[in-house]
């Protein structure tokens, strides 16, 4: 579905993301780990084209861009916007259509549907502004649902969700997968993402390991990682 | 209450003044509409940047004897352009350098206009507007201008929505965010070099930015403070102009000064709890 081909990223000539290969296949959950600054987000903004990358090379197969829902990180929004949650999650159907886009009934439905599966009804005429960090993520996360025809690309999906509404939405995305989505997911919680993904790509600027999750965790990677993380 | 009528009907008796409000509710309309995205976007600094680049097109187009708006016009859509690269490439640095090229194109606007025809009537309507002087010619283009944006913003409404809430998030779902961002800069240059004949290149960034900062206090929704300031900014100028012609106050200062005063009030209702 996506392939990354020795993909580079520089942030005025230091590299954050260095000669990373590896593909993602229809039907795939990735989860990708690594430390704090190990260039996993610059990395899917790459893939998401946000970011022109600095050598490599990345190719979509039978995937166009409006068929990506993508959760990004909440530090680019402005915290006082005046928009309602239900504007926000319906905001996911603008890249389907041409530069005049109207919403349809569909459309609607599906915003609705989504706010109802995360659980946010009861705010959905609130505003995004007056949400706990939380509650932003769960709208974001419904707009990436609503976007999604093929893929979502989440960007550490759980960070600020208490541990009840994270297992939740890993039941969400379970679901998706079910529904024959695919899933590239940056994660710092190491035991979900070999829990829930089928492949993990371990990055630290290079790519340290790509592969099944059964064999990562039988790897060098993972011991440091999982070392790290438990000092 | 009658007072009131009569006080409107002989406003409204005037050929002059008919035509001013008729522009200047259509300029305010779109001001609002744009400022709401500007304002959201922090790009409020790009209007005031522009008025000033107007006003230095406008200077050295009369000081050549050139026609005035067709000058500037294309002028400003390129500083338009220009400033909004500049923004987009660095929130810091970019404010600077809009504050460096507006100061600038009013530096060099004055003094072309003391070199050649020096600080006249004409001069002082540009700077703080002269409603009341609008031509025939003035009042075509600024309603062909007034129409073609609000008929390119309802169009676009979602998709401006979207790339104002989040660019990378509509990037991503391939929508050129860039073209967006181009066309909500080029059409505020419109709104800007129209609006600046009525409200002066000083304060026709106020028309932009004061209703949409109006509407945000109280309401919640993205839909609710666009119409908010939408309905505010034809408010205000209609009160602005009553003013202005009831104790013959300037039109474009008193305009701006009801702004304030509702913005000083949505504020205190914002504060009080009042939120829709």
């Amino acid at each position: 579905m996506i392939r990354c081909q020795g993909v580079s990223v520089s942030y005025d000539g230091k590299a954050a993301v260095e000669d990373v290969s590896f593909e993602v296949e229809a039907g795939d959950c990735v989860c990708v780990v690594g430390e704090n600054g190990s260039g996993k987000s610059s990395l899917m903004k790459c893939m998401l084209g946000l970011l022109k990358p600095s050598a490599g090379e990345i190719s979509f197969d039978g995937l166009k861009r409006s068929e990506i829902g993508y959760l990004p990180q909440q530090a680019g929004i402005r915290n006082d916007f005046p928009a309602s949650v239900y504007e926000v999650v319906l905001s996911g159907c603008s890249g389907r259509y041409g530069p005049f886009a109207f919403y349809r009934k569909e459309d609607k439905a599906r915003a609705v549907m989504n706010i109802e599966r995360l659980g946010i009804a009861p705010l959905r005429r609130k505003s995004y502004r007056d949400l706990s960090g939380g509650q932003r993520q769960r709208v974001l996360l419904a707009r990436a649902l609503v976007a999604a025809d093929k893929l979502l690309m989440l960007d550490e999906p759980v960070t600020g969700l208490d541990p009840m509404i994270a297992s939740d939405m890993y039941a969400i995305l379970e679901s998706e997968r079910r529904a024959g989505k695919t899933v590239v997911m940056i994660s710092h919680d190491l035991k979900s993402a070999i829990l829930y993904g089928n492949k993990i790509l371990h990055l630290r600027k290079k790519a340290q390991f790509f592969g099944p999750s059964s064999e990562y965790v039988n790897s060098d990677p993972y011991r440091r990682l999982n070392g790290a993380s438990n000092d | 209450m009658a007072d009131i009528f009569a006080f409107f009907a002989e406003l409204l008796s005037y050929d002059f003044i008919v035509r001013a409000m008729a522009v200047g509710i259509l300029v305010a309309l779109c001001a609002a509409l744009l400022g709401v995205t500007l304002v959201l976007k922090r790009y409020s600094m790009i209007g005031d940047g522009l008025s000033h680049v107007g006003f230095g097109a406008l200077a050295v187009a009369m000081s050549l004897n050139l026609a005035p708006l067709e000058i500037s016009i294309p002028v400003v859509l390129f500083s338009a352009f220009m400033l909004l690269r500049i923004s987009e490439n660095s929130r810091i640095k970019g404010d600077a350098a809009i504050a460096l090229i507006s100061s600038s194109a009013l530096a060099i606007g004055v003094i072309v206009v003391s070199m050649t025809t020096g600080m006249n009537a004409d001069v002082c309507n540009y700077m703080f507007g002269a409603i009341l002087a609008l031509s025939r010619s003035d009042v075509y283009l600024s309603v062909a201008v007034a129409v073609a944006v609000l008929i390119l913003y309802v169009l676009s409404y979602n998709r401006i929505f979207a790339v104002t809430f989040d660019e990378d998030f509509a990037r991503a779902g391939g929508t050129d965010a860039s073209r967006y961002n181009m066309l909500i800069a080029g059409l505020t240059a419109m709104v800007i070099v129209v609006g600046m004949r009525m409200m002066g290149a000083m304060l026709i960034s106020s028309l932009i930015i004061f209703p949409a900062l109006t509407a945000m206090r109280v309401f919640a929704s993205f839909r609710s403070v666009v119409i908010c300031s939408a309905v505010l900014s034809v408010l205000c100028f209609i009160i602005g102009m009553a003013v202005s012609f009831g104790i013959s106050t300037p039109a474009g200062a008193s305009i701006v000064v009801a702004n304030l005063a509702a913005f000083v009030l949505f504020s205190a209702a914002g504060k009080a709890g009042l939120k829709f």
